[in-house]
């Protein structure tokens, strides 16, 4: 790497935990049991529709529910490529060490507006996550961070949110959203200043 | 509004890939590959989610969602909605497309959010399959832990957005 070294953390641990290739993804099972509810709650709900209100109600909704379906699967395809794209490119010591510098108030500024910034899945996220705790940052900047991906990251937001909702109430949402991951972060300062013990003793 | 997003999305994965393409041609397949077999594993589920919003909201009984979490429902809907969200399992189509419904079917906006930002944060399914993995256990328990105010006060501030 190019960058110099100018973090109080220096040891090659860091640097071999941050330049590793990322973690391979926890197995997926075939058979999914929530997509299974999920399809037996609909397959029953669609049924109910038929048998109550008839044929034709029925194929108004599910016309209207194709059109969604269709709608979204580019955005989904797009939504998986940035999360691949990402998990392979991004520089995580980099953006760690943004983090790892600074305490403070602006340490949760930063690691909330990083949560916002970076795109991807759960899988490209706790490593960075893990990777700032390691370059020192506090508990505090990741709690910030993790909430702030999880609440208003923008690929989220566009590839599932939106299509569901609707722009008026993703807005209003994420407007309402934008102060959480401060909260979260303030919160977990608190919590460690009281005595909560998070870094790892083995 | 569809258009505009799925050039801002699309726009974003040509930047992407060309980055990963500098770097090599292997790691623009790695990543072509990776992206694609997600989605087709996403598949089915979007599409029983999707196809099954519609269905759901049609059959949720109105009077209820109304009573429980509906606009007049106040703080109580939010608990319960929030209740509602830390308890329903499964990835991003289970909790948005029985948020869509609620919301269809007559529930108030800053519940359906309560309930969306509990489902978000709490899933402990979530916790359990990537974040104790990635990261070390306790710091993953604190997340949890200062999470559980947070769908109260998205509500809140829903709340305090919409007055007039």
């Amino acid at each position: 790497m190019g960058t110099p070294q100018t973090s109080r953390v220096s040891s090659t641990n860091v640097r071999a935990a941050l330049t590793d290739s990322p973690p391979s993804r926890p197995r997926r099972r075939a058979f999914d049991w929530s997509t299974a509810i999920i399809a037996a709650v609909a397959f029953s709900a669609a049924a109910a529709v038929y048998w109550r209100d008839g044929r034709e109600h029925f194929l108004d909704i599910f016309g209207g529910d194709l059109t969604l379906f269709a709608e979204m699967l580019p955005k989904v395809l797009a939504g998986c490529l940035i999360g691949a794209f990402v998990t392979m490119i991004l520089p995580r010591e980099l953006v760690a060490r943004w983090v790892g510098h600074e305490s403070g108030f602006a340490g949760l500024l930063i690691a909330a507006f990083f949560g916002f910034l970076l795109p991807g899945g759960p899988i490209t996220i706790y490593p960075v996550a893990g990777a700032f705790l390691t370059m020192g940052a506090d508990a505090g900047a990741v709690c910030a961070f993790i909430v702030s991906w999880t609440l208003i990251g923008y690929t989220r937001a566009l590839v599932w949110e939106l299509p569901f909702f609707g722009p008026h109430f993703v807005i209003w949402r994420i407007v309402a959203a934008v102060p959480l991951p401060i909260i979260a972060g303030i919160l977990a300062r608190i919590v460690v200043r009281a005595g909560y013990v998070y870094e790892r003793s083995e | 509004m569809t258009l505009a997003v799925n050039i801002l999305l699309w726009l974003v994965v040509a930047v992407l890939a060309f980055i990963a393409n500098t770097r090599g041609r292997v790691l623009l397949n790695d990543g072509v590959r990776t992206g694609v077999g997600e989605f087709l594993r996403l598949l089915p589920r979007i599409g029983a989610g999707v196809i099954g919003a519609g269905f759901i909201a049609e059959v949720m009984p109105k009077a209820l969602v109304a009573l429980w979490i509906g606009p007049g429902s106040g703080f109580l809907g939010v608990v319960v909605a929030t209740l509602g969200g830390a308890l329903t399992p499964g990835g991003p189509v289970v909790g948005f497309s029985i948020g869509a419904a609620a919301l269809k079917s007559g529930a108030g906006a800053p519940q359906v959010i309560a309930y969306s930002t509990a489902w978000a944060l709490y899933a402990i399914h979530r916790l359990v399959i990537w974040e104790v993995p990635l990261m070390p256990p306790r710091v993953v328990w604190l997340r949890a832990l200062v999470s559980l105010p947070l769908p109260f006060i998205a509500a809140a501030l829903a709340m305090l957005l919409a007055q007039p």
